[in-house]
């Protein structure tokens, strides 16, 4: 009786030390960037440091405004990209769809996001980066490029098709599967019922999509278009190839800019101390905004 | 009997609709065909056996990556060592012991958190534990990192498939006088094993394609040697560091590894989510 107790009691030790690994392997990675950015902290303060558009070696000045607008551009731009295809395979699949295609065709779409970043990179860099340089920015630019006020941000000021729009696009790609699932699975919890009752009205079924299911799956496509968002925004390896790294003042989106995740992947290896120290801050403010925006997603989804 | 018809414009417009969300699944499946077909196409011209059995060469004269694909091998089969068994018990503990109980909702949000982590956020911070301190990249840092990728990953899925077994059934065992571990290890793993097994799979497939949090960890290394104590060479960095450079002969074996890295992943997803249907 009393080795059974035993036993019982370091299984249960056991399944509580994997419990607390998790716990303080989350917290031990709080802890660390606060600690590695603390000198950076110290030196270039909080608003300071996010307004700062200072990226500058010589003078061990650096500031997080240019790497935050370039990765909340490319998310952005992405997200807007990718919804409105990811509602369209979302409806194809749980309306339009035929049972017996329903699997692979979910399952194709799903390996989009299983291919590695860094195959995404590669696959930008030398195929998408070149193909848009080719024919998609010329056109954007004669189209828009003569606007007012704005237009001087759709025209190509530099060469190499490395810049923000083609990083949108790579991350586009990227989260399509992510929305479309989650898309997906809110269209599914709509009473079966409820559809019916609507077409039983008359209504057809692009009424019925908008008038029945789309209030009740709302929430769910907004929740997943927030963890979308927070995916891109954390995205690396895609990012660090076609985004063209360059810190300088964004004259337009067809010119190399930064992301918080492109410096840190490109510069994190040879940085002096302070720059290091900033980068960890940066590494921070991107938990940080992890945190908020899984929270403010699992709001929308209602999960625990 | 006539039925009225829908006005003309109510029928174009759904017409329309369905149309373009028809478009945009064609348009979805077109993009993962147009990628793959382009990694094949690059990819198959410098795949070669030379690729995995030989050590790499300057630019101008062949070789291969032999060291890089045995040490991507090595450090994710040394993290699933690490993080699967440690990600089953957390699961365990959430969904057994732990049941019911609030600290189990809170390690649960943590989990969570741990799992949309960024993964150049775990990189960053293994650095600063066991790169910085030991003087260099080394191998064991490259495990530590995937690991921590891996551990939230095979909690979720450990924790949901056991609260997926019918608690009656532990119950049954219970009144036959098994203790609770006898009755977890022999019941309810059992009834759950494909599934973690899948989960566990699913895992390794999302780590194996893993490049930021190695960059600053295990890093590269030109040679192989079994041992983790130093820097270990691993594909995917060795294609973000050849992509990079000027010369076409390293480009190409970029292109082929990542023919091979891709290959290898979504086999383990096709795998991974075709069980997961089989089992229902």
């Amino acid at each position: 009786m009393n080795t059974k107790k035993t036993a019982n009691l370091i299984f249960f030790l056991m399944t509580g030390f994997g419990a607390a690994s998790l716990v303080f392997m989350t917290a031990g990675i709080l802890v660390t960037l606060v600690v590695e950015s603390w000198p950076g902290i110290e030196r270039f303060g909080v608003i300071k440091f996010l307004l700062s558009r200072d990226w500058n070696y010589a003078k061990e000045s650096f500031g997080a405004a240019r790497p935050l607008t370039g990765a909340i551009l490319a998310a952005v731009m992405a997200v807007a990209m990718a919804t409105p295809v990811a509602l369209g395979v979302a409806i194809f699949l749980t309306e339009l769809c035929p049972a017996k295609l329903k699997g692979s065709v979910a399952l194709a779409i799903e390996l989009l996001a299983a291919i590695p970043s860094v195959i995404y990179g590669l696959w930008g860099l030398f195929v998408l980066a070149p193909f848009l340089e080719k024919y998609f920015q010329p056109l954007v630019g004669k189209v828009l490029g003569d606007v007012p006020w704005i237009g001087g941000y759709f025209q190509t000021k530099m060469a190499g098709g490395l810049n923000l729009v083609t990083a949108s696009m790579i991350l586009g790609v990227m989260i399509l599967p992510f929305i479309a699932s989650l898309a997906r699975e809110g269209f599914a919890q709509v009473p079966e019922a409820l559809k019916e009752s609507a077409y039983g009205l008359g209504a057809t079924r692009w009424e019925t999509i908008r008038a029945v299911v789309w209030p009740s799956a709302q929430k769910a496509v907004m929740g997943g278009i927030i963890m979308a968002t927070g995916r891109a925004l954390g995205e690396t390896m895609a990012v660090a190839y076609v985004i063209g790294n360059r810190h300088g003042a964004l004259e337009s989106l067809f010119s190399p800019y930064v992301t918080v995740t492109s410096v840190i992947a490109n510069e994190f290896n040879e940085a002096g101390p302070i720059q290091m120290s900033a980068l960890f801050y940066l590494t921070l403010a991107l938990f940080l905004a992890n945190l908020l925006i899984l929270s403010l997603a699992k709001r929308l989804l209602r999960r625990t | 009997m006539r039925t009225s018809k829908p006005h003309w414009g109510r029928v174009w417009r759904n017409r329309v609709a369905l149309t373009l969300a028809t478009l945009s699944a064609v348009f979805g499946l077109a993009l993962l065909f147009i990628i793959l077909y382009d990694i094949l196409r690059h990819g198959l011209s410098a795949l070669s056996l030379d690729l995995l059995t030989k050590d790499p060469a300057g630019p101008m004269s062949g070789g291969g990556l032999k060291g890089a694909f045995l040490g991507q091998g090595l450090l994710t089969l040394v993290a699933t060592l690490v993080g699967a068994p440690l990600g089953i018990l957390a699961g365990t503990y959430l969904a057994e012991y732990g049941r019911d109980k609030k600290i189990s909702k809170v390690i649960l949000s943590i989990c969570d958190l741990a799992m949309s982590l960024p993964s150049i956020v775990v990189g960053v911070f293994v650095y600063s534990l066991l790169v910085k301190p030991l003087g260099g990249f080394n191998g064991w840092a490259g495990v530590v990192a995937l690991a921590i990728i891996m551990i939230p990953l095979v909690t979720r899925t450990t924790e949901s498939l056991l609260s997926m077994v019918p608690w009656t059934l532990r119950e049954a065992a219970l009144a036959l006088g098994s203790s609770y571990h006898v009755v977890i290890i022999k019941i309810v793993y059992r009834k759950a094993a494909s599934g973690i097994l899948t989960g566990v799979l699913l895992a390794i497939a999302r780590v194996a394609g893993e490049t930021a949090p190695l960059m600053f960890t295990s890093f590269n290394n030109n040679h192989f040697e079994f041992s983790l104590s130093r820097p270990v060479a691993s594909v995917t960095v060795t294609v973000f560091q050849y992509a990079g450079s000027p010369y076409a002969t390293w480009i190409d074996q970029a292109w082929a590894a990542a023919l091979v890295v891709t290959a290898v992943v979504l086999f383990l997803n096709i795998i991974g989510r075709m069980a997961v249907k089989w089992r229902g």
